[in-house]
């Protein structure tokens, strides 16, 4: 049974069942997540409100004072005590991007740290002109928000790998982080029914301020700090835990010892 | 100080049952000595339904049972009120702890036979308590309004709406609205805060009350009422306080160490105990790719949904639920427990344990043809299962068997003929091996060599 309960649930929500690039984010890492905030801040708080989380808290958290948080990560009117909101309004949004931009405090627990960093780092040219900023994902197809983080990532190009003449269906396999960008490897069915392997590439055309590594380790910081959003109470939880565990086991061998002194008599 | 305290008890005494019920409910309750480790279950459950008051209770504090509000008023709790992260997760976690614990504590009924003669109003009150569990847990799902307690409350709802006649007008008046909402979420609300708790605390009482009433089975399935000493104690029992008090204790200590573990490192349980799609907040107009119920929900789930026809389903689910009230008539084996009966018996419990974990599992999975034809597959060994119990009640003749093989047959048959897909015809065929095999082995096996269904002769006192 424990074996079965071990089985993976069901392949996450929007993945489309691919195997996705792994975040790999260290909530112990309080200086990713300072990055990530400040980040957060930068390019994402224009849109995405996180309405559960407040600045303070954030603060504390983070180990940054009040004054620093009000300072750098705040640009709207907001108290210290609030929670961090956004000026943009809900009927403006959907007319300018088709939908509303969801808010992201618990995004990390809906979609998995693994899936925001795959997305943040799959955006890729796209010319069909329905898109209508430009850019499509490779994990979120046909996205309604533009590549946010452009400036610091360049744009990609999606490079198609060759598919045989007739292709009847195809279906995304796993991301694979490569030197120059993302490789998607895929499995295309052929006309007589035969499974190919293709790699789609995404490779960086125009270049950001950062690199390719140093782009990936800023989409780590902002997943990092999202996966802290989405509870922060994962801070303490842990340290915690331990000390439950500990607490539970001296317990155990105390009421263990006392029930063999009962049940002596017992044969 | 004693003095006093023995004034105050007799004082208390004169007035109030105190000495009286402690004494018939503890201190000289008798239970048999040999209980084993699948005896902690029950004291377990009491733990667990303690557990889930209490953290209920100070969720209820904060939580708002407002359309609007609902699934903020959760955030809330797990960020804003002072360890209401440590409260909601007890409550979660203790949810399915819950389950498991009342899942073995009915498994180890059904192990060592206390169903039977006489315990079978204790069994149904039992059965009772795991019906309110189940509306319980239903209602409490809701609660947090994400998008699978949502769409999870709309598609069991809707589950009403195939009964014919009454149907709709039924999923409309549970409801109180069209499609699940507002109303729906403050009905809901009050029945798992004040109905459901009311009944459940009723039941239990009521199930304590049957049980020391009777007395415990045991692992030997002995009577120790049969052989009692010169005063009256039944020789093999040992008072409840001291002994078992302390070893449930123990007990105790060991299932909060394994809860603590799941609560403080891995309270999703990775998505089988809160899903990841239920921190999306509820989204009437957006329909999730996958509604799955919880994973305690899911062995029935998967029985509805492997059976085509939408009624047939709903009445196979409901009848895998209800055919537990019935388990004191079905097996009627004079020999209790498991460790006497024979090794045919032994198997076929162990296989409707695989059954339905597996059950469970698929009904978590997203459907495929195959998964489809398992799931019906196992759905008939499922009922299969008290069928044979009931055969194996008492010595039947190699007549009766055969044409009880007949009859199978023919309803086998039958049910392969009305759902026969031309495209599915290898996958019925193929899998219509597994109920060959299980009636092979279990009503032809014992023609073929009696041994195999021989029961042992019963010991007078426990072992």
């Amino acid at each position: 049974m424990l074996v079965l309960m071990c089985l993976p649930f069901v392949a996450s929500a929007a993945g489309g069942g691919m195997a996705l690039l792994d975040a790999n984010t260290n909530l112990s890492d309080r200086a990713s997540l300072q990055r990530g905030a400040k980040l957060f801040a930068n390019y994402c708080s224009g849109c995405h409100s996180l309405d559960f989380m407040r600045y303070n808290r954030m603060a504390r958290d983070l180990g940054l004072s009040e004054g620093q948080v009000m300072e750098n990560l705040v640009f709207t009117g907001a108290k210290v005590g609030d929670e961090m909101r956004i000026a943009l309004r809900r009927e403006d949004a959907r007319e300018w991007f088709g939908v509303a931009p969801p808010d992201l405090s618990v995004i990390a627990r809906s979609r998995g740290p693994d899936w925001l960093y795959s997305y943040l780092l799959t955006f890729y040219r796209d010319p069909n002109p329905a898109r209508p900023f430009g850019v499509n994902n490779l994990v979120f197809t046909e996205v309604g928000m533009p590549h946010a983080l452009w400036s610091l990532q360049g744009i990609q190009s999606l490079e198609m790998g060759e598919r045989p003449a007739g292709a009847k269906s195809e279906h995304a396999v796993r991301l694979e982080a490569t030197r120059q960008g993302v490789d998607l490897h895929k499995v295309v069915v052929d006309e007589s029914g035969e499974e190919r392997k293709v790699v789609d590439r995404l490779v960086t055309g125009t270049p950001g301020s950062l690199g390719v590594g140093a782009f990936r380790s800023a989409a780590r910081d902002i997943v990092n700090f999202l996966s802290y959003a989405g509870e922060p109470a994962q801070l303490v939880r842990y340290r915690m835990g331990f000390w439950v565990l500990v607490y539970l086991a001296v317990f155990f061998l105390l009421s263990y010892a006392l029930y063999r002194e009962y049940w002596k008599d017992v044969h | 100080m004693r003095a006093l305290l023995a004034g105050l008890l007799e004082w208390t005494d004169a007035r109030f049952p105190l000495s009286k019920l402690w004494n018939e409910h503890a201190a000289r309750y008798y239970a048999p000595k040999n209980f084993n480790f699948w005896y902690f279950f029950g004291s377990l459950a009491l733990v667990m339904l303690v557990l889930q008051l209490l953290s209920g209770i100070w969720l209820a504090m904060y939580y708002k049972p407002d359309a609007e509000e609902a699934f903020r008023s959760v955030e809330f709790i797990m960020r804003d009120v002072e360890w209401g992260w440590l409260i909601r997760y007890m409550h979660s976690t203790g949810a399915s702890f819950f389950f498991i614990v009342v899942y073995l504590h009915m498994f180890r009924g059904v192990m060592y036979g206390s169903f039977k003669k006489p315990r079978e109003l204790l069994w149904i009150v039992g059965v009772l308590i795991y019906l309110c569990l189940m509306a319980e847990a239903f209602f409490g799902y809701l609660l947090p309004w994400g998008q699978m307690s949502y769409w999870g409350a709309q598609v069991i709802i809707s589950l009403f709406g195939a009964l014919p006649f009454v149907g709709e007008p039924l999923a409309l008046w549970i409801r109180g609205d069209f499609v699940v909402s507002d109303a729906t979420l403050n009905r809901f609300y009050s029945l798992h805060v004040i109905a459901l708790p009311l009944l459940l605390l009723g039941l239990v009482v009521a199930h304590i009350q049957a049980l020391h009433e009777v007395g415990s089975n045991n692992p030997d399935g002995v009577e120790i009422k049969k052989k009692k000493d010169s005063s009256g104690i039944p020789m093999d029992g040992i008072p409840f306080h001291p002994y078992y008090t302390v070893k449930d204790l123990m007990g105790a200590v060991l299932c909060l160490i394994l809860f603590a573990a799941v609560l403080f490192f891995i309270p999703e349980f990775g998505g089988w105990f809160l899903e990841a799609a239920n921190f999306e907040p509820a989204d009437p107009l957006k329909t999730p790719e996958h509604i799955l119920p919880v994973w305690y929900f899911t062995p029935y789930y998967a029985i509805l949904r492997a059976i085509p026809d939408k009624l047939t389903g709903v009445i196979a689910m409901g009848a895998a639920v209800l055919i537990f009230f019935f388990l004191p008539w079905i097996d009627r084996h004079p020999v209790k427990s498991i460790r006497y009966r024979s090794l045919l018996f032994k198997l076929l419990l162990v296989l409707f344990a695989i059954t339905f974990v597996v059950l469970g599992y698929l009904g978590i999975q997203p459907p495929t043809p195959g998964r489809a034809e398992l799931g019906l597959r196992l759905g008939e060994a499922y009922f299969s299962f008290f069928l044979v119990l009931w055969w194996y009640s008492r010595e039947r003749s190699p007549g009766a068997t055969w044409t009880l093989l007949a009859v199978l047959a023919l309803v086998f048959a039958i049910i392969d003929a009305i759902r026969w897909d031309p495209e599915k015809g290898m996958l019925i065929a193929f899998s219509a091996l597994l109920p060959l095999i299980y009636y092979g082995l279990f009503l032809v096996g014992p023609l073929v060599s009696p041994r195999l269904n021989a029961s042992r002769e019963v010991p007078e006192r426990v072992t």
